[in-house]
């Protein structure tokens, strides 16, 4: 390819890359989300409605809604204490920390529930003493909500990280010299810096938080209108051979997720390219 | 540090320990036992060609959201983290419908190992593309500006310039995605065909052993998938700082 | 600082999640918990409004679950509250006893333990395009089988016995029943990790036969799937344990819903749902008994069964998928 002017070598690059892109992405992507709204709006409208108005799905939402909405809380918090720990500090462990915070990325969420059984499980030292006290973690909301957490702690601090590292911590040494407390620091200088990363962040780990199955399912308990999320519903209704209200509700999941996302760019300080 | 401990150590450390629980051949043991063995190696395989076109691909789409403008970039943002957000059987049966035997546009990649990449390219598309997004978005573009009337052409400037800046973020994303594909059980199971020996992943082959009362074995298991996981994860980090360094 | 400040936030969650768990005790009445496999949900759910409808069942709520038996039995093994358990084989419920959450006299009475019967059977498309008649046709070139796998689930176990029982009973020797199984999964394409996703697949259009429980293909076919079933003259009767726990709240509301399981009104509840009542005195109208019809007695019972085929290094079956993966290994 001829770089005769850099203008036209760059148009042709471009356009390729798009291309490119846009094949792949309607294969793995467009392509398999057109099928969820063909399947989901096969019969209209009115069967979605009814599905996603019936009275389990209503708890499936609720359900969701608080399992999810802790868990992101829990990992945003998380995720932007431990991202700045990492980018700005060093200590002796600092790498094997790195390391240690993606690994529940790579446990298999069968993994997760058998973990959370081997210790909260009621024939277990710490779940046993719980047990007897009456506290209830797996099979009840608490499990839930910790397998959730477990998932999705790395994605705000992955998300957060690279930006930290990238813009640098000039601003906020400079405001520390001007006699700025650190937490004034950090709300009027680093978060909005980060505002576009966090935004992304916790959006990520609201859409891994809303459609985690595997880790709930073991340590939910499956009870009918109470400790099931939207995902457990779908999973039922599929079982049931009710693929409509199934889908309906998987729909429902990736518009939240849209939502969300949208939202989230809402946030994002202007002007993304320059 | 508490938090780290109580939600990640403490159970996957009991997870370890139950797989040692018999003592290290009896770990051994459990770990290259026909079965489990295949569907190790399947899906280190399988999780490793994924992270590397994810590695590829995540960050040409990055660069298309962030730099290219056309009519239509936006809706595909806002799909990009949408395979997060399906559940697992959604997918499988989405995938399944649209690659395997039925196939609308006559691609068939069902119940053979390709059938297992495809699920996990699917998963894990979100990973690589936001971890490099925000810093492509942030990116000051000065260099490159200067670079360019320096007579560098965009080949070059994308290599010598954006690329060494974007390897970390680049880098955290790919180690998220191989971590995600090789942990991945519901879609790969139904595109799969899920046969021992040939096409089950090892998160269906733990689950199995948990189903069969094999616990010791289903530990093994997930502990050899840690520490490879682990292992990879810190030699990206390696690299990556190690680019950071010599920039 | 910052770490130590969300430290408190994290214990401060941590300890309100806690206490969030706290189950709360019931509110005036009686609340039973049932955490059933998934097959029945249907039967369930009307047995347990007809229940309440009788002087025993007046003013007894019920929480329900329902999932894969074994995932339901190793749930209620780890501390999930239950004061009835029904399976779908015995074997999830021997792990109870084992743990002494389950009396070891459960099975005391007439019925063993039972409370549904079903058989193995073949389902095929309607109209049985591939004319798919009885269990040698499983073995025949070109004949796509779907069976789940038999390391994640019972209903498995249940199909690969049938099949393997039937070349048995008509004389074959453990060898040959052993080759004919080698060919059945040879021929599976796929191995879902349940019954009822195996259900799923076969109804999704993948395959020509699918081996499952009787009780699933009539359910299969009460939500309009286009299938038909075949039962085979020799095949394997499935039998499906109910019991009730030892430690539950409320025995004698549980032991009254246990009892109520095998009236003639629960029966013919599941019964319209697929199964084959196992009450002698409840009309079995539409089904048959297969005239070769034997029991997992028949190989030693489920203990010797699951060692000697199951045992996922030195079982039988492990023997014939390792065979299989190793030979036609692609790529």
């Amino acid at each position: 390819m001829a770089d005769s002017t850099p203008q036209s070598g760059s148009r042709v690059t471009r356009y390729s890359i798009r291309f490119v892109v846009l094949a792949y992405l309607l294969v793995l992507l467009v392509l398999p989300l057109i099928l969820v709204l063909r399947r989901t709006f096969e019969h209209g409208i009115n069967p979605v409605f009814t599905a996603l108005t019936s009275s389990e799905a209503a708890h499936a939402f609720q359900v969701t809604a608080i399992v999810a909405g802790v868990a992101v809380i829990a990992n945003t918090i998380f995720g932007v204490g431990a991202a700045l720990l990492l980018v700005r500090h060093r200590f002796p462990g600092r790498r094997l920390l790195d390391a240690v915070i993606d690994l529940p990325v790579a446990v298999s969420p069968v993994v997760v529930g058998l973990a959370l059984t081997l210790i909260y499980g009621s024939r277990e030292p710490v779940g046993g003493w719980l047990t007897r006290h009456g506290i209830q973690i797996i099979f009840s909301l608490p499990g839930m909500v910790v397998a959730t957490i477990f998932v999705g702690l790395p994605l705000v601090v992955r998300a957060v990280a690279p930006v930290l590292e990238e813009i640098g911590d000039e601003q906020e040494q400079a405001a520390y010299t001007l006699g700025s407390s650190p937490w004034q620091t950090f709300t009027r200088i680093t978060l909005p810096s980060i505002r576009g990363a966090l935004a992304y962040g916790v959006v990520l780990a609201l859409a891994r938080s809303l459609g985690e199955y595997g880790a709930v399912a073991v340590v939910s308990g499956r009870v009918v209108g109470q400790t099931q999320t939207i995902t457990l519903f779908v999973e039922e209704r599929f079982d049931n051979f009710d693929q409509a209200s199934a889908y309906s509700a998987a729909f429902a999941l990736a518009v939240l997720a849209v939502i969300s996302l949208l939202v989230a760019r809402r946030l994002r300080p202007a002007g993304t390219a320059r | 540090m508490i938090y780290l401990s109580l939600i990640v150590l403490i159970p996957l450390g009991a997870v370890v320990w139950k797989s040692q629980s018999g003592g290290f051949s009896e770990f051994w043991h459990a770990l290259t036992s026909a079965q489990a063995w295949a569907a190790l190696k399947l899906t280190i395989y399988s999780s490793l060609i994924v992270a590397g076109i994810n590695l590829v691909m995540g960050t040409l789409i990055a660069w298309v959201l962030v730099r290219d403008r056309f009519r239509g970039a936006g809706i595909i943002d806002v799909l990009i983290d949408l395979p997060l957000a399906l559940p697992t059987i959604v997918a499988g049966l989405v995938l399944l419908a649209l690659y395997g035997p039925n196939s609308p546009v006559h691609v068939n990649v069902a119940y053979a190992k390709i059938g297992v990449v495809a699920a996990l390219l699917f998963v894990t598309l979100p990973f690589v593309v936001r971890t490099v997004q925000p810093v492509l978005a942030e990116f000051d573009t000065d260099m490159e500006e200067a670079a360019a009337s320096l007579g560098a052409g965009g080949f070059t400037r994308a290599r010598r310039i954006l690329l060494p800046n974007l390897l970390p973020a680049m880098l955290a994303g790919t180690a998220l995605s191989f971590a995600r594909a090789v942990s991945e059980f519901g879609s790969t199971v139904l595109i799969s065909g899920n046969l021992p020996f040939k096409t089950e992943v090892a998160a269906v082959n733990i689950f199995n052993q948990i189903q069969s009362g094999n616990t010791l074995g289903a530990a093994a298991l997930s502990t050899a998938l840690l520490v490879i996981a682990l292992l990879v994860m810190l030699l990206l980090e390696i690299v990556r700082r190690w680019v950071a360094r010599h920039g | 600082m910052r770490r130590s400040a969300f430290s408190v936030l994290a214990a401060l969650s941590l300890t309100s999640l806690g206490v969030a768990g706290c189950s709360s005790s019931s509110s005036g009445g009686t609340e039973l918990s049932l955490v059933a496999y998934s097959t029945p949900q249907a039967a369930y759910q009307k047995i347990i409004s007809a229940f309440q409808a009788t002087p025993a069942g007046k003013n007894v709520t019920f929480k329900q679950s329902y999932g894969a038996s074994g995932d339901q039995s190793r749930a209620v093994d780890s501390g999930q509250q239950a004061d009835i358990v029904a399976f779908s084989l015995e074997p999830d419920i021997t792990r109870l006893v084992k743990d002494g959450i389950v009396a070891s006299s459960w099975n005391a009475n007439q019925y063993k333990g039972m409370v549904t019967d079903s058989v193995v059977s073949l389902v095929v498309r309607k109209g049985n395009p591939k004319h798919i008649k009885d269990w040698p046709d499983l073995a025949r070139k070109g004949v796509k089988v779907v069976t789940p796998n038999p390391f994640s689930s019972g209903s498995a176990q249940w199909n690969i016995m049938g099949a393997y029982g039937s070349q048995i009973k008509n004389g074959d020797t453990q060898q040959q029943a052993t080759n004919y199984l080698t060919k059945v999964l040879g021929n599976t394409a796929v191995q879902d990790e349940s019954g009822r996703k195996a259900l799923q697949t076969f109804t999704n259009g993948t395959g020509d036969v699918l081996i499952s429980y009787e009780n699933e293909a009539i359910f299969a076919q009460q939500n309009n799937q286009p299938v038909d079933y075949v039962v085979p003259n020799k095949t394997l009767l499935i039998e499906n344990p109910v019991a009730v726990t030892k430690d539950s709240k409320h025995p004698k509301q549980a032991k009254a819903f246990l009892k109520f399981l095998y009236s003639e009104q629960a029966q013919k509840i599941f019964a319209d749902n697929g199964y084959r009542p196992i009450v002698s005195t409840v009309d079995k109208g539409k089904f048959k008994t297969p005239s070769g019809l034997f029991t997992i007695r028949d190989f030693g019972g489920w203990p010797s069964v699951t060692k000697k085929f199951f045992d996922p290094d030195t079982g039988i079956v492990a023997g014939i998928e390792k065979k299989l993966g190793v030979s036609v290994a692609k790529k």
